[in-house]
């Protein structure tokens, strides 16, 4: 299964190696990352492998966005197959 | 591979248009708890439901994570109790509409559906129980919904359903006078009513269905609100276009979470409702859809025509992406439940009639409509008459959900909270149709009934 991350706010040193960490702690590969910064405003996305993750998607999804709380970002994890069946045919 | 604008565009929906799956709705047989001692068929059907459902909540919230888009309602519709309870030896179904009460609290649902009775071409022993407790169940109840189905374009119009009816909304108005006669907005009259809607007041579970589905209404007017404001003043060719790609990557998202929802439940997946169906939010508004195609306000010259425009291409845009696109399927215009609509109507601008004129072409019918408290019985029934034979006539679904509001006049206003809204009380034309809705019987089905 992948999923799909999303990073949104302020940029500060660590926001990516927290979730990176996080990602590498509960063996989540990433498959992809690209991000940019506009104006200061960090706005990143990752794709990652799920397949052998060590938490179920909701704990994992649950923790990220605790983490982002933490960083005064917002981080959110989102099952791929919404992106694909919108915007795939 | 998946891009960065794509995951960008999707979550914007969510976060900023409001995009969301607005319910999804468990439909349950109550066929098999047929009994004839009334006790005992309220024990089955409280089993029947609790088991049934017991892990929809559970399953919505979990969808609602995992894809990360709210699923805002879990709710339940049920065999409509005039069929599934006739065998009952009773007088009153008021201990059933109890049951259903008790038993969606039990599971977590915030509505249940299904105190209905279809009488489109006369009523039945139990249909007449169902309808005389129709009133008492809705004071009593907080989570029962309740519709009666008074006439189809195959069958003509009961018409003494319907002047049964506006005295049901009358009494039904009068016994929840304390909370501004909030009874009423769970009680909806149809003609052509659909068998697999997952939208409540009218959501029941038909005869013809399975024992146990899952159907899945998804909603988004901001989303299209916003797409249209990308071609603001383009012409009516891209500006249909527009509404269909949109209604086509919202329907998508409501298939998908349709299907899974129906895996982890281990039940059937039936059909898939788009309906842009607004809430009191500023972005989430039909209103505000008709503004961003031109109108000064909803209700001016052009309204019926952006509201066709409207449900037919949402209607297009469905059935390109699912399969099992059902229920309403198009743009519901309550008005106490969009802001929009709301201002149109305080302005003068969005009156009762011109109402009517849109239920023509809308996916429903005068919905959410707050009148004086001091309407008579047969002014409703008329309303009701003329909406039905707009649906008997043009075959398609109408409905009627008045609130007669007791002790207000035009101009003021009544609150009933949430998603349900505020709504000014409008003025209803003061002539009478009394001799008319006394006549008794039937209006016979229409010439293009005939089809066999």
């Amino acid at each position: 299964m992948k999923g799909i991350i999303t990073v949104l706010g302020k940029d500060h040193v660590g926001i990516i190696g927290t979730v990176c960490t996080h990602l590498s702690r509960n063996s989540i590969n990433i498959l992809d990352i690209s991000q940019t910064i506009v104006g200061g405003y960090l706005n990143m996305m990752m794709i990652v492998d799920l397949s052998a993750a060590k938490k179920e998607f909701t704990i994992l999804s649950d923790e990220l966005v605790k983490l982002g709380e933490d960083m005064n970002v917002i981080v959110k994890m989102q099952h791929e197959d919404i992106f694909n069946s919108m915007h795939r045919v | 591979m998946i891009t960065r604008n794509e995951v960008l565009e999707t979550n914007q929906m969510i976060e900023e248009s409001n995009l969301d799956v607005r319910t999804i709705t468990m439909g349950i047989n109550l066929m098999d708890c047929a009994d004839a001692d009334i006790d005992k068929f309220n024990e089955k059907v409280y089993q029947k439901i609790t088991t049934c459902a017991k892990d929809l909540v559970k399953v919505g919230d979990e969808l609602a994570k995992q894809f990360g888009i709210p699923v805002v309602h879990k709710r339940i519709s049920v065999t409509p109790i005039a069929i599934a309870a006739a065998g009952c030896q009773t007088d009153s179904y008021v201990s059933i509409a109890h049951t259903l009460d008790k038993a969606a609290k039990a599971v977590g649902v915030n509505f249940i559906g299904g105190f209905s009775a279809l009488v489109q071409k006369g009523c039945t022993k139990s249909d007449e129980i169902l309808i005389n407790s129709i009133p008492q169940s809705l004071k009593e109840t907080d989570v029962v919904c309740s519709s009666v189905n008074i006439g189809t374009s195959r069958n003509g119009l009961n018409m003494d359903a319907v002047k049964k009816m506006g005295e049901i909304i009358l009494q039904t108005a009068e016994l929840t006078k304390e909370q501004d006669c909030l009874g009423c907005a769970k009680l909806v009259v149809f003609c052509n009513a659909v068998e697999d809607n997952p939208f409540m007041a009218g959501a029941f579970h038909g005869v013809g269905e399975k024992d146990c589905v899952i159907n899945v209404g998804v909603s988004g007017p901001g989303v299209v609100k916003k797409a249209l404001e990308e071609v603001r003043d383009a012409d009516f060719e891209t500006l249909c276009e527009t509404i269909k790609k949109t209604a086509f990557k919202i329907t998508r998202v409501g298939q998908l979470i349709a299907q899974e929802a129906a895996k982890r439940l281990n039940v059937p997946f039936g059909i898939i409702d788009l309906s842009l169906a607004p809430t009191p939010l500023i972005g989430d508004s039909i209103a505000e859809i008709f503004q961003e195609m031109g109108l000064q306000e909803a209700g001016a010259p052009g309204t019926t025509a952006a509201l066709a425009i409207l449900n037919d291409n949402v209607k297009k845009g469905g059935v390109m992406a699912s399969s099992y696109v059902g229920g309403l399927s198009g743009a519901f215009i309550p008005v106490s439940e969009d802001h929009g609509m709301i201002v149109a109507a305080e302005k003068g601008a969005l009156t009762l009639e011109k109402l009517e004129a849109m239920t023509c072409v809308c996916s429903v019918g005068l919905d959410m409509i707050a009148i004086p408290g001091d309407t008579s019985a047969t002014t409703i029934s008329g309303i009701i008459a003329d909406e039905a034979a707009i649906g008997m006539i043009n075959n398609k679904t109408t409905a009627v959900r008045l609130i007669p509001v007791i002790g207000k006049k035009v101009g003021e206003k009544v609150e009933f909270g949430g998603l349900l809204g505020y709504a000014p009380i409008m003025p209803v034309n003061a002539y009478s149709c009394e001799r008319f809705i006394k006549r008794c019987g039937r209006i016979p089905a229409p010439i293009h009934s005939f089809k066999n």
